[in-house]
């Protein structure tokens, strides 16, 4: 579904991806781990069109969109949401998700209705008149996913919204996430809870400093020497094995 | 619904006004003062939902002013082509200063910059070239007739410009509820998210931009047809573009009726201040700017802000 080939993207000296290749097949839900700063947000940024790779190109349903801008990947299809949420504070929640749902819909009655649709899918109906500013961190990483659902994506790039929720509230949200999927949309995460990525995700990959080091089934991946040293540092990999050993 | 009715009722009492036989006086100064509300709806359209400041929304104003005049002295049409011509022209201006400065992701002070500098560069240009008079001016021959925009009384302009700033809040206020102006409110509150969400922020601006120079234009048209003559100063000097972003920011940027409450606000101030003070020359933007600043102080949401929250106080206060 979405292809990338050997994207570079370096931020003066430092290379942010370094030849990344992947394929994420459609109707899965994937996931993207790894370290602070390893370059995933990045990754997703040159997939949806926010940043142009240095070289390398990006395939999506079968069409290139290297350097299309994200307005026009968005309209494929293909749609990210922020680490950092950013929600149109002054407005109501309702008002927020309208603003994708316009993207499909022409008439204000047909966007007004797709707005009901996905709040409901993501558990939002009850707050659809709440200032933005005044949901809590879990009610903003909702309506982060919601305002991305109300585009109708094909694919969809949700950069870490699980990240400063409580344990009840990653509980809460996985739900959302499988049905989102089981609403015919591919997903691909960026999660540092590991707990959703293994309960979730059928495919992870893993990035450190910029190249692919892992791929493979989250629970191999997770017992994957590299990944381990990327994580916890050099030469730990060998020490925990000979603690296991002994 | 509710502000349909507030709009609507706005228009029958101020259209029945003349009839209870005001003075002269009152009615300039209520012209004036519509005439600046709606060009401060321009304003706001760009500036308070799209959040782009512009500092020099007077070209857009210049621009249909010398057009209607032009298309009159220099090429003997009438005015209603003038009119059109003006409503071009300001769009036009849109239309150019939009694509040389949203292209490049001009924002905030910078585009704030580049429109001053344009409104700067259309005066000099008027002041030395034959059509437009250069700095002497042009005149409209004076010829009352409908048929020639021109009217005897002052009761007709002060009905054109009370339709036209109907017509504005109307047109907002549908804006509010359309596609275009969801667009509009997203890329002020977040330009990222917006595009992240399927919105063309190049395309976006720039239909704005054309919208208010075409609205600014047909509003500079009007001007010329009152007073019948244009010079650089009057076309493209500072006094609009700042008295437009004025009354929007005083009034309520953003808001269906903040450039209304604004321009009757400042109008009401200047004319208390000309009474009680003398004729002192730029007393009135004196005042303007100690206004701006308690304003933006204060109450950052300006007049309307104001009427809303103590509105919401009162009645919570009387539910309770």
């Amino acid at each position: 579904m979405l292809e990338l080939k050997a994207v570079s993207k370096s931020f003066g000296g430092l290379r942010a991806t370094d030849a990344v290749s992947l394929v994420v097949p459609e109707g899965h839900i994937v996931s993207l781990i790894g370290p602070n700063g390893a370059g995933k947000t990045t990754l997703f940024a040159i997939a949806s069109g926010f940043l142009k790779p240095d070289s390398g190109f990006i395939r999506f349903l079968g069409q290139d969109v290297t350097g299309l801008p994200p307005h026009e990947v968005c309209r494929l299809g293909l749609v990210r949401t922020f680490q950092v949420v950013k929600p149109f504070a002054e407005q109501s929640v309702r008002e927020n998700i309208l603003v994708g749902a316009y993207l499909r819909c022409g008439s204000r009655r047909e966007a007004a209705e797709k707005v009901e649709a996905v709040a409901e899918l993501v558990g939002m109906s009850d707050r659809l008149d709440a200032a933005a500013a005044s949901l809590t961190v879990a009610g903003r990483k909702r309506l982060e996913l919601a305002k991305a659902l109300a585009t109708e994506p094909k694919l969809l790039l949700l950069d870490e919204v699980m990240a400063g929720l409580n344990p009840t509230e990653i509980e809460e949200i996985i739900p959302v996430i499988r049905r989102i999927r089981e609403a015919g949309v591919t997903i691909m995460l960026i999660e540092h809870v590991m707990q959703a990525v293994m309960k979730l995700s059928e495919h992870t990959w893993v990035l450190n400093q910029g190249r692919l080091i892992a791929e493979g089934a989250p629970e191999e991946i997770v017992r994957n020497p590299d990944v381990i040293e990327a994580y916890l540092g050099h030469g730990l990999a060998a020490r925990m094995e000979k603690l296991e050993d002994a | 619904m509710r502000t349909l009715a507030i709009i609507v009722l706005f228009g029958l009492v101020m259209a029945v006004l003349p009839v209870f036989g005001p003075t002269d006086f009152t009615l300039s100064f209520l012209t004036l003062m519509l005439l600046f509300a709606y060009l401060g709806q321009g304003w706001n359209i760009l500036g308070g939902y799209g959040g782009q400041f512009s500092f020099g929304n007077t070209v857009f104003f210049g621009a249909g002013l010398y057009a209607t005049v032009i298309v009159q002295v220099q090429f003997g049409l009438g005015p209603w082509l003038g009119l059109a011509a003006a409503i071009l022209a300001g769009a036009l201006v849109g239309l150019f200063i939009g694509w040389v400065s949203f292209r490049y992701g001009l924002r905030g002070s910078y585009f704030a910059l580049v429109t001053l500098a344009f409104a700067e560069v259309f005066r000099i240009v008027a002041n030395s070239v034959a059509i437009t008079g250069a700095g002497a001016g042009l005149q409209v021959p004076l010829d009352p007739a409908p048929a020639n925009l021109q009217f005897v009384g002052r009761e007709s302009f002060y009905w054109i410009i009370l339709a036209l700033t109907v017509a504005s809040l109307l047109l907002v206020w549908q804006m509010e509820r359309s596609r275009f102006g969801a667009y509009l409110i997203a890329i002020r509150d977040d330009e990222d998210a917006a595009r992240a969400l399927g919105v063309d922020i190049f395309r976006t601006k720039l239909k704005a931009i054309v919208l208010v120079g075409a609205l600014t234009g047909l509003g500079g048209a009007f001007y010329a047809q009152m007073f019948l003559y244009v010079d650089p100063h009057i076309a493209f000097g500072v006094a609009v573009s700042v008295e437009v972003l004025l009354v929007s920011i005083v009034g309520g940027m953003g808001t269906i009726f903040g450039p209304l409450l604004g321009a009757a606000a400042l109008h009401l101030i200047s004319e208390v201040a000309r009474e009680t003070m003398g004729n002192t020359p730029g007393l009135n933007l004196a005042l303007y700017g100690a206004l701006l600043v308690v304003m933006v102080t204060f109450l950052p949401k300006g007049l309307f802000g104001l009427a809303t929250v103590s509105a919401g106080r009162l009645f919570k206060f009387r539910r309770s």
